[in-house]
């Protein structure tokens, strides 16, 4: 077995010379030389620091601020207040849409969450502004928080996630159920957990009038733009957001949060720029979370274990204030096939932040929950995990009916399974050790997501020089889109990528749509594709109706941009340079136009996913019960991939995120009072680097006709799906344990310590929950 | 109040006249000397982002007082390329994609650069993973960080062997 073993697929599909290779990260200089100026590094002349004082409670209101105590601090400046701060133009409670979401902005002195803003301190350093917001020593009336699944009655929410219905089904589950040989009820718990990037959320505002420059990381700038515009009373024109890198997103930057729009109000009333940056432990309320759920599988299988029947229904936390339900359920509509299906939500308000979109919203909540109980309805009918999935293999989307648009997964399956070695698997759990008595496991899980498209727009220019500029307001996040999206740019135009300019990261620029949904490449990619088109076409109408063109005549489809040429299709020794074309024409450029958005005809007729399996090995120490993993291989098919490193990257980030889900992440909130009360990345697990020791991605080649033009499924948050299961699966391989309240921590093994190997296969595969 | 510190920033000598007490190493370079590579991910000596070399030793500067470092020698990520050739460190970084937002990569990269001149330097996976497991990475790059660290290793060995020699 390799260490650290990476593995690139040998063949990737190509347009022209770049789209397909693997390019390191054209920004990667920048990053490893402290070069790439991130929203909080920024320092206009005359900069003010903004610290934030959060709510110590979870629900009530604040009594009384000790504001005087502040402002007798040296260098303070101003605090900003429910009494004072600036008027605006609209409320930050009102939502008139689905993205829109209520912001917390010292509206009035109600606390409906902890860490929630009470108060912003100004002050001429940083050191002043932190110890102002101390000296406030808030005294709250406190009331009863609400906390957890059961603290609240119910209800059915009319939607879930980003406007889908609530409850979706075929067939008839109960007489599928009742009908069946094998039968499965599982209840699965899911904890909160926060995005957590390692860059905090940060602003720097500047207004000079009516007009606005911000340096603050956005995954959505032109929505982000919108909301500013709308909060504020001005034109969006006047308001400028750059967002050159961002420090990770994952969701939480998706749309603007509160805590930015404040350091834009406390820099109207001091009326210098302020910077604000939120502490870590601020990032632990009014930004977004995954929330909690508890999920209950129903499966049931006919005696040969074809599935007859699978409900999933998932009960979800929300905000008191808002409205967003993790469509966990949702997670079932593609994977397996069943003759009846039905999938629904409730949710229960209780005194938190409003929950938000974190990676693979909805799909890593109840991948982990589906595969857990596949795998243990695979158990039951005493069939090994792989060959009960391929049993039930969906050759049409079950919820839908729909033919798939593409689907690769089978040779996930294949290719994943004989890497890892999976044919040797024990089919009993706590059958398998290793050389130093470690009980070890082997788990699988199927991973996907949806290939969406959002809407965007781009502009593409060639010079007379013979270079070219391109221009988008895209977001790079990590995932590299200032190299991929380039590489489609370069391809677009004719040109070698050294030839290219490409412009991104800033809302002066074309509308991207957002970084999200892992949408983001194959929709900016596209937009690009196309202006890049229309530039050429121009370009080549230019040359086809000149007699001086050895291109007369050639017609429009006649002609091929490549390395700066136009060449004839038939007779490739006709041609000529974009330069001498502009130049004979006395143009000093052409520019193209291009836009993307979802075909709703391909929408109509398939579904459309990307795929994935993924193998996880497990080690767990019998006398303690101290699990590592010690081994996983992915195999996913997510259409064309533009560029096979950043996209190993991405899978190889997905499946880590995958053990964190399974093995790590947790919010954990006093029941008393609602707070989190491991608001830090001491407390709240994330792996380090000791916790991945091999990790391998095959990248399994799928050409899509139907998906966009550039056959692009997004690669973003599909590993986190299936690997997260295949982690838990493992666990209870090793230990035959199953433990149904994630994460999987020593405590839940405890009990049962020491664990003995286990000598017969019927012991085995009963197991007993946890 | 004012305090005097005196410290040597990626070679260049600071005489530092502080108004305040409270100044973390960290904030200093971010905030007072627009050394802004190092990142602050926490302020409390958990993620690694703002880690640098204090005399040769890699440091959470944020858990450090400026007041502290009079007469110390520091190295940040801006300082360790020279005349605009990466470090080797920086290069495999790239080479192996051992980043992706790139956040954390100036603490991790500081941190491997400590690392490699410490007794235990060491291609041994394990060892590299257990040394860097100070420095957070939320995008999951650590294959990269640990392939760019026992590249390094081998480059760096290979230069100390050459001029040894």
């Amino acid at each position: 077995m390799p260490d650290t073993a990476r593995s690139v697929a040998p063949a990737h599909l190509r347009l022209g010379s770049n789209i397909g290779q693997p390019l390191t990260r054209r920004d990667g200089f920048l990053k490893v030389t402290g070069g790439a100026r991130y929203a909080a590094d920024n320092h206009p002349h005359d900069m003010l620091h903004a610290v934030l004082a959060v709510s110590a409670i979870a629900r009530g209101r604040v009594a009384s601020l000790n504001v005087a105590a502040a402002m007798a601090h040296p260098g303070v400046i101003d605090v900003m207040t429910p009494d004072h701060k600036p008027d605006l133009a609209e409320d930050p409670d009102a939502k008139t849409n689905p993205f829109m979401f209520r912001l917390d902005l010292l509206q009035n002195d109600r606390v409906r969450y902890p860490h929630q803003p009470i108060a912003v301190v100004i002050a001429e350093t940083l050191e002043a502004a932190t110890e102002g917001a101390t000296l406030l020593a808030p005294r709250y009336e406190t009331e009863p928080a609400r906390v957890g699944l059961d603290a609240a009655e119910s209800f059915v929410p009319p939607t879930i996630g980003p406007g889908f219905p609530s409850e979706a089904g075929i067939g008839d589950v109960d007489a599928g159920l009742a009908a069946s040989a094998h039968r499965l009820e599982a209840v699965y718990e899911t904890p909160a957990q926060y995005h957590n990037p390692i860059e905090p959320h940060a602003i720097v505002a500047a207004w000079d009038g009516n007009r606005l420059t911000i340096d603050t990381p956005s995954q959505g700038l032109a929505m982000a733009q919108a909301r500013i515009a709308g909060l504020f009373g001005i034109p969006a024109e006047n308001i400028l957001v750059r967002s050159p890198y961002l420090g990770g997103g994952f969701g939480c930057k998706g749309l603007l949060a509160g805590p930015q729009v404040l350091g834009i109000m406390a820099a109207k009333l001091a009326g210098r720029p302020v910077k604000l940056v939120l502490r870590r432990e601020q990032m632990f309320g009014p930004v977004g979370h995954r929330a909690p759920t508890r999920q209950t599988l129903r499966l049931g299988t006919d005696a040969a274990g074809a599935l007859q029947a699978l409900s999933h229904h998932t009960k979800a936390a929300t905000s008191t204030f808002d409205d967003f339900v993790e469509p966990a359920s949702d997670a079932s509509h593609t994977l397996y096939a069943s003759p009846a299906l039905r999938t629904s939500h409730e949710a229960v308000r209780v005194d938190i932040g409003t929950p938000l979109f974190m990676r693979a919203p909805g799909h890593a909540t109840g991948s982990i929950a589906l595969e857990s109980a596949i795998d243990e309805m695979a158990a039951s009918c005493g069939i090994d995990p792989l060959e009960f999935r391929l049993k039930n293999y969906a050759e049409l989307e079950p919820i839908s009916g729909k033919p798939f648009s593409s689907k690769a997964l089978r040779e996930c399956y294949a290719r994943g399974a004989e890497r890892f070695g999976w044919a040797k698997r024990a089919r009993a759990p706590r059958a398998m050790r290793d050389e130093a008595g470690l009980l070890v496991g082997w788990g699988m899980g199927t991973a996907s997501f949806p290939a969406l498209m959002f809407q965007g727009k781009a502009r593409a220019v060639i010079r007379s020089n013979g270079s070219g500029l391109v221009e988008i307001g895209a977001h790079d996040m990590g995932q590299g889109a200032w190299t991929a999206l380039a590489q489609i740019a370069a391809d677009g135009l004719g040109l070698d990528l050294d030839q290219l300019e490409f412009r991104s990261g800033t809302s002066d620029l074309p509308d991207a749509g957002i970084a999200g949904g892992s949408a983001h490449t194959a929709t900016a990619g596209l937009a690009i594709h196309e202006a890049g088109a229309d530039a050429i076409g121009k370009l080549a109408a230019l040359a086809i109706n000149d007699e001086h063109s050895p291109l007369f005549g050639a017609g429009n489809a006649g002609v091929i941009a490549r390395g700066g040429k136009l060449l004839h299709r038939g007779d490739e020794t006709r041609g000529e340079s974009y330069a001498e074309i502009l130049t004979r024409a006395g143009l000093a450029e052409i520019e193209g136009h291009g836009s993307a958005a979802a075909d709703p005809s391909a929408q109509a007729n398939y579904a459309m996913h990307a795929h994935g399996a993924v193998f996880a090995e497990v080690k767990v120490d019998p006398e303690l019960g101290q699990m590592r993993v010690t081994r996983m291989v992915g195999a996913f098919a997510a259409g064309r991939i533009i560029n096979p490193r950043m996209v190993q990257s991405q899978y190889f980030g997905g499946m880590i995120w995958g053990v964190s889900f399974a093995l790590h992440e947790q919010a954990v909130l006093d029941p008393r009072t609602g707070r989190p009360m491991n608001a830090n990345l001491g407390e709240y697990h994330v792996p380090v680097n000791a916790d991945i020791p091999s990790i391998e991605a095959i990248l399994v080649e799928e050409e899509d006709p139907h998906v966009n033009a550039l056959g692009i499924k997004g690669v973003g948050e599909i590993a986190i799906t299936g690997s997260a299961g295949a982690v838990a699966n493992a666990v209870w391989h090793a230990t035959g344990i199953r433990v149904r309240r994630f994460p999987i921590t020593i405590d839940k093994l405890i009990e049962a310590l020491p664990l003995a190997a286990i000598s017969s296969e019927r012991k085995g595969s009963a197991g007993h929950g946890k | 109040m004012s305090l005097s510190v005196s410290l040597t920033v990626n070679g260049v000598a600071h005489e530092i006249v502080l108004d305040d007490p409270r100044v973390t190493l960290l904030d200093l370079l971010r905030e007072r000397l627009d050394l802004t590579g190092t990142k602050k991910g926490c302020d409390r000596g958990q993620c690694g982002a703002c880690t640098v070399l204090v005399d040769g030793r890699r440091i959470n500067s944020c858990l450090v007082l400026a007041v502290s470092c009079d007469g110390a020698e520091i190295l940040t990520i801006e300082g360790l390329a020279e005349d605009g050739k990466l470090h080797p460190v920086q290069a495999a970084f790239i080479a192996h994609d051992g980043f992706q937002c790139g956040f954390c990569t100036p603490g991790q990269i500081m941190s491997a650069v400590g690392l490699l001149s410490e007794a235990e330097a060491t291609d041994d996976p394990e060892r590299i993973r257990e040394a860097m497991s100070g420095n957070l990475c939320r995008c999951g790059a650590y294959a990269g960080i640990v392939a760019a660290i026992q590249d390094a290793h081998g480059r760096l060995t290979e230069r100390d062997r050459a001029e040894a020699a």
